[in-house]
């Protein structure tokens, strides 16, 4: 399988606000079909994409933040969140959704994918990237 | 009366709020909406634009902020929340009203 690609999905903006969550989300699960190595990336206003208790009953939008849990069900096995971006804005990972992964084949598990990189980590991240997606 | 400034971005993103607080005079009320409700947040890097903006009366939308997951005991004290409702009663209690984009 020499054919599969590292894919990066870099996020920058909230949720909500503007279209770019919603249609990230979107590209990742259609993509999800085509087998290659998914891996997302949340900095600055993209952290708050991963805030956990949304609750949009009061504003007619569709809450989108569930999707998210089951990202390691269509094959997402890397979400990075920079350390930086968190704590300007006050949060830590126990604001964050968690995410579980399983590989029904070898039945490895992981609890929870996602991980707080810091800015190095994070360039490394997106250079051993083969593509990467802005949203 | 006073005008009533609405901010609808992010304040990590853009300085609408920053302008928006500067731009205002003594006595303006200030409703952040949308991706402007973090800026209601306490015990952010922007914190102290609304903290430290005296004479301003600050207020943002309580659907948005839940749309978003932040609590009401993560708000900077002294913003008040107010639903679709008392957005329409904040735009006619005061003169017009200045969107800040």
């Amino acid at each position: 399988m020499s054919d599969v690609k590292k894919f990066m999905y870099l996020n920058r903006r909230a949720p909500y606000g503007t279209i770019y969550a919603w249609e990230s989300l979107e590209v990742v699960l259609i993509g999800a079909a085509f087998d290659q190595e998914v891996s997302l990336m949340f900095v600055d206003d993209g952290v708050f994409q991963l805030v956990k208790g949304s609750d949009t009953s009061e504003s007619d939008m569709k809450n989108f933040t569930p999707t998210y849990r089951t990202l390691g069900d269509y094959g997402v096995r890397h979400m990075y969140v920079d350390k930086a971006s968190l704590e300007a804005r006050g949060l830590t990972q126990d604001d964050l959704i968690e995410v579980a992964w399983e590989d029904w084949e070898t039945e490895e598990e992981v609890d929870n994918i996602v991980e707080i990189l810091d800015s190095k980590e994070i360039a490394k991240k997106l250079e051993e990237s083969d593509v990467v997606f802005s949203f | 009366m006073a005008d009533l400034y609405t901010v609808n971005k992010s304040p990590f993103e853009k300085n609408s709020l920053e302008d928006a607080i500067r731009f205002s005079s003594e006595g303006a009320s200030i409703l952040l909406i949308e991706d402007g409700v973090y800026g209601a947040m306490a015990g952010t890097a922007v914190s102290d634009l609304v903290a430290g903006a005296t004479g301003r009366k600050f207020y943002a939308l309580r659907a948005d902020l839940k749309a978003r997951g932040i609590a009401e005991d993560r708000l900077i004290d002294g913003v008040e929340l107010v639903d679709y409702a008392g957005f329409v009663d904040l735009v006619v209690n005061h003169d017009k009203v200045q969107a800040w984009l």
